[in-house]
This record gives structure tokens, sequence and C-alpha cells, in this order.
């Protein structure tokens, strides 16, 4: 699904990424643990298309295809998402008209038919529901008002109506209590099936108890420095990742 | 008669109330003053930013019976209107207004049959409101004014709708210039909202030069809002002098998104104890448009407030000035003022020219002011078009997000909803509302 081969990749002048090479297959879910710095944002916001993240080296090849050209809303409509950290507010435009227009984008990117309002409105209740989100979060403007928690459902519940093949989770269990972690690690289980992947970053191990990786990479000064199953983690938990930095800066 | 560059002199020319003598002498007075004046020029503080450029190599012929045939389709309108009175290039078209079932205790006239059928109605409170005589553009007005309305609501009368007024101009072949008077007193207790439209149509180059007066007395409710959409050929001044009384409200929203150049400026007085005043206003340029806000609050007396945001979106060459000041005099304690400017720059080549002004002479009082200018936040870009998004709409959507908090400030339902739509249409090609798309109106 995902082949990232020795990528390279500078913010606003500053090489961050430096030979990164992962590759992702249909129904695997890979986590990126790392230290701050170490390149995991960059990664996440290079896969997704943000200007000003600039790929130097290398390729991205995701379902066959080079994505180092397209739009961000290309990516989006060929079935990347991308989970924000620190998901945007924005006052007066209402939540379930985002998703309306996001996801009748999508599908007119796909040459498929718009949904209607009512078509739209009652799979977005299905989806809520599911999700045991209230109604009364739609309504509202997005993010606007949101605590951490709902932030972040809220890009859950995204996900969830937008159904990407390949997920990508930028520190999604930061700010988060246990309560709100499991919530969207339920969320994010629910789309795992045999067609899609994601790749979920974190900076702790805490999350992979409920989103159960099949792979576990380090990420260290830009580059995978140790790839490995889902007890890396917890190795990682209990020692800390002094070593892959220390192992760097030698 | 002063002779003047940009105006054709027209000895012909037939002025509404000609021969009345207090108004013949007014009219002698501006034009002295005027000629003495001149067009205003950025040596004056008023108008540092602002010059009527258009003004210096046309010759606009003032209109008076002109064009009544002039077919127009598509007069804007609100639904729930109550009465409705359109001029085209100057003169009332009875044909395209609606002007019967006004309420019991409702008045609107032109100021031509005011001054036929009421003249001392006209005579008192002509000038009683705009008494600066240091404004160039009010002079001109003195002077030439040949259009323009009376609205008078009687004591305690409520108007159970909006009342519009259209202003159509530029369906001549020749440059034209309109100078409308508008004079509104709204009695103790009454309550009203008016809608005033701007528009250009065609391709005829105009200038209008529209002075609006208003008196909203003890305990009244006014609510007086403005469309800017002229041409491209356009000059547009607006000047509005408004006077509140004892625990009156006044609102106004001054949206302009049109007029190759165009200024509204506002000199409000809350004369009265427990008077308050919310004064907004949007710009939308584009192009090589101009577009100057400025505006002047004198909190006059003890315990009255004022809120105003303006808010504006520049995009290309286009440029926009906001120009507003909050006095307090000397013994205005309690006053409570607020004043914001944000401007959305979308193009390098765009410029805001912001001067918010506090004065306050009084020692007890909450005053607050601010401006920002920006470009549109890169992050809520990205997240916009990561959720597939396409660029263009979602420049949009977070065009009307910026905009949509000024917008909020008009508390008429319909016509927020209205000038909602203007902002829609505004926005280029394909448009979005609500789910909904539309080809871009304009």
């Amino acid at each position: 699904m995902l082949e990232i081969k020795d990528l390279h990749a500078s913010v606003h002048g500053t090489p961050i990424l430096k030979g990164i090479n992962l590759t992702i297959n249909p129904g695997e879910v890979h986590a990126i643990m790392g230290p701050n710095g170490s390149g995991k944002s960059t990664l996440s916001y290079v896969l997704a298309g943000r200007d000003g993240y600039e790929v130097t080296g290398g390729r991205i090849v995701y379902e066959g295809e080079d994505l180092t050209d397209l739009e961000p809303e290309v990516r989006a409509a060929k079935g990347i998402f991308l989970a924000f950290q620190y998901p945007v507010e924005i006052p007066g435009v209402q939540n379930s008209t985002f998703l309306n227009e996001a996801v009748n984008a999508i599908r007119r990117y796909k040459g498929e038919e718009e949904l209607d309002k009512i078509a739209f409105i009652k799979m977005l209740r299905a989806k809520t529901k599911e999700l045991s989100m209230s109604d009364e979060m739609l309504k509202r403007a997005v993010n606007v008002g949101f605590s951490g928690g709902e932030k972040k459902r809220n890009e859950v519940l995204q996900m969830a109506v937008l159904e990407p093949k390949l997920s990508i989770l930028d520190e999604t269990d930061s700010g988060l209590d246990i309560d709100a972690l499991k919530i969207v690690a339920d969320g994010v289980n629910a789309l795992r099936s045999p067609e899609r992947s994601s790749l979920v970053i974190t900076h702790y191990q805490r999350l992979l108890d409920y989103i159960v990786p099949d792979h576990v990479h380090v990420l260290a000064k830009g580059k995978i420095v140790k790839s490995g199953g889902k007890e890396l983690a917890l190795e990682l938990e209990e020692k800390g990742y002094a070593d892959f930095v220390g192992e760097e800066a030698a | 008669m002063a002779a003047v560059s940009f105006l054709k002199n027209d000895a012909d020319r037939t002025v509404p109330g000609a021969g009345l003598g207090w108004l013949d002498a007014r009219r002698q007075n501006g034009a002295a003053r005027f000629e003495k004046l001149g067009l205003p020029t950025p040596k004056l503080e008023s108008w540092k930013y602002t010059r009527l450029r258009s003004l210096d190599n046309l010759t606009y012929s003032p209109v008076v019976a002109l064009d009544s045939e002039k077919s127009v389709d598509k007069v804007p309108g609100l639904s729930g209107a109550v009465a409705r009175m359109v001029f085209v290039n100057g003169r009332l078209r009875a044909d395209l207004s609606k002007l019967d079932g006004l309420p019991k205790g409702v008045r609107l006239l032109t100021i031509e049959q005011a001054l036929a059928d009421s003249p001392e109605l006209v005579e008192k409170h002509l000038g009683s409101v705009a008494k600066d005589e240091t404004q160039a553009m009010v002079a001109l007005n003195d002077w030439m004014m040949d259009s323009g309305f009376v609205l008078h609501v009687d004591k305690g009368t409520v108007v159970p709708g909006p009342l519009e007024v259209v202003y159509i101009g530029g369906l001549t072949d020749a440059p034209a210039a309109f100078f409308p008077r508008n004079l509104i007193i709204i009695e103790q207790g009454a309550q009203a909202v008016l809608v005033k439209h701007h528009i250009g149509r065609g391709s005829g180059a105009y200038f209008s030069n529209a002075v609006t007066e208003v008196d909203v007395a003890d305990g009244a409710i006014f609510k007086n809002y403005e469309v800017q959409a002229e041409s491209l050929q356009a000059t547009h001044v607006s000047t509005q002098h408004i006077t509140v009384g004892r625990d009156a409200t006044y609102e106004s929203f001054q949206l302009s998104v049109g007029g190759l150049m165009s200024r509204a400026e506002t000199t409000l007085t809350l004369a009265g104890q427990g008077a308050h005043a919310d004064v907004h206003g949007a710009y939308l340029m584009r192009g090589a448009e101009h577009c100057d806000m400025t505006s002047y609050v004198d909190m006059a007396v003890p315990n009255t407030t004022c809120r105003q945001v303006y808010k504006g979106v520049l995009d290309d060459e286009s440029r926009a000035v906001f120009q507003g000041k909050i006095h307090v005099a000397k013994d205005a304690q309690k006053a409570d003022g607020r004043m914001l400017n944000k401007t959305l720059l979308l193009s390098n080549g765009a410029e805001i020219d912001s001067k918010p002004e506090l004065e306050i002479y009084a020692d007890d009082v909450q005053c607050a002011h601010g401006a920002t200018s920006g470009q549109l936040d890169e992050t809520a870009m990205f997240y916009l078009r990561s959720r597939g998004i396409p660029e263009a709409l979602a420049r949009n959507m977070l065009v009307q997000s910026f905009l949509g908090d000024a917008i909020e400030n008009i508390s008429d339902e319909a016509v927020r909803a209205a000038f909602g739509d203007r902002v829609v249409h505004w926005l280029p090609a394909h448009c979005y509302l609500s789910g909904e798309w539309r080809e871009d109106a304009r």
C-alpha cells in the first residue's frame, strides 16, 4: 500500500528526514515512536502533502503511484487521512457542513454522485452513534470550544466518515485521559480491515495498548533506527530513547 | 454658481425645492463652502489615505430627469420588506418601487415630494444633524442635492419589517453624478429597520455623493444597514451623521463589496444617557478597488456604550482604509466603547491602512481598541485540504469563516442572511454556502 524509499525531506530549507525506508502492506498497523524532534510530525506532514514540507530525495509510492507532486486534497481523495496532533478551529463553519463538503469533494473527485443532505445526515448519525459521540458536536463550529478529547474524537469521526485506506495518526494520544484514549482507539480499531492500513505516530507506548500494532519503528534524527514487533514498544517504554539518541550522536 | 472641474455646469438643471428661499440659501451656502474647501486632499487628516482620483479626468453631468425608461432587471430586495423605494440614475422609479401599504405613523417620501408636501418638515431637519461645516462632501451635497428620501417614524410606532431604498447607477452613456440626501427621523420610542442598497449596473461612469442624517430620539431603536455594490466605474461617497438620544439604540452595518473608489464615513453622537450604538462593517475588495471606512463616535454624555467591529478581505491590488475614532467627552463617565478592525490579505499586492483611535477625556471609562491584519491561516488551509476540500473552496470557507463574526453583528435576521449571501456572491467562481454550490452572480 505504501512504500517509502530513502525519503529525505526539508522543512523550509532545514533537512529533517534523512533517508527513511518503510513499507506498509494492506491491513497492517505500523507504529512510529521516537523522541521529540526526531521528525515524526514531519513525516506525517510530508505524507499528507503540506506546503513547505519538501521532499528532497527518495520516493513515496502509494498504491503504485508516486505521491510527491500531488496536492493534499488529491491525496485525501485517494484515501490518505491525517489525524492532526492539534486539530484546527474553524469558527463559523459548522462541523456537519465541513464534513459534508469533504465527503462530496472526495466523491466528485472520484466521479461519484454527491450525497444529498438527507443521505449524508443519515450516514453521519450512524457514525456518531458508533463512536458514542453526541450529535450536538456536529452543530458546533469545527473544533471551536472543543475540549482536547473532543477535538481528537472529532478527528476520529472525520476518519470514520471519510473511510481512508491509509490513516496516519499524529500523536493522537497527546493530551487525552484514559477514557478518551479508549474511545479514540475504539474508533481506529473499528476501521481495521484487511484493506486498510494505519500509521500510528506516538511518543508514548500507552496508545499501543489499545491500538495494537503489527510493526513498531523507532525514528531518531530523521531515520528509522530500529524496527520490530509490538514488544519493541514495551522495551522503549522501559528503557526510553536514550540508546537511540546516543547511538546517533556518537 | 461655483465652477467645479469634475461637474458639468448645467444651467437648465432643475433641483428639488427650487424657489424655496431657505433652501436656495442653503444651496448657496453649500456651494460657497465647497468652493472654499475643494475636494478633500491627503493633507487633511481624515482623508490621509484616500484621494478621489477618479474625479480627476472625467466631467460628470448631474442627472435629474433622464433615463426614466431604462429597463432594470433584478432589483435587489428582501422578501419581507414593508416598502421599497427605487431610484435609477437619481430618479424615483415608481414602477419598481412599492410604497403603498406603509403602516400608520410611517412616512417614506422622496425628498422632492417632501419638499412639495411638507417643506417645513424638511426645513426643520435638513442640516440639523449634519452640522459639520468643514466636511467638503457634505458641502457639495448641500449645494447639489437632487434626490434622496425622508423617512419619518412617529412616536411609539414600530415598523413591522425592513424598509428598503435602492439606488441604481451606471445606466447612462455619459458620466453622471448623483447627490442623494436622506433624512431619517425616528421619534421617541419608535422602532424601524432600513436597508439602503447602492448598486451599479451597466458600464457608465458615475459619481454618487450621498449624505444621510439620522435622528434617533429617546428610547427609539433604529437599525441602519447599507450595501455598497457599485460598479467598477463608480466613485461612491456616503456620509452619515447620526445622533442617538437617551436610552435609544442605533445599529448600523456597512457592507462594501464593490466600487472603484468608495468611502463610507459615519459621524455619530451618543447624545443621551443610556444611549447605545453598534457601528459595524465589512469590506470585500479585489482588482484595483479602493474602500475607505471612516467613523467618529462621540460619547458625549455619561453612561453610553458603543461597539464597533469592522472586518475586511482584500485580494489582488485592492486597498482599504479603516479610520475609527471613539471620543469620550470630559464628563462622559462610565462610557464603554470597543473598537476592532481585522483584515485578511489574500494577495501580496493588497494593502490596508488601519487607524483605530481612542480620545478620552473622562476618567472612569472602559474603552478598548485593536487592529490586526494577516493572511489566510496556512495550517487551517492545510487542514481543510487534507480532508479532500479543494484549495479554492477551502479558501472560500476560510474567508466566510473570517467574516462570520462580523456578519453576526447584524441583529436583523433577514438582513443578516441577505448580507451573508452578498459575501457568498463576492467569493470567486463556484461558491459555497451551507452545502450548496452556486455560480458567481456578481
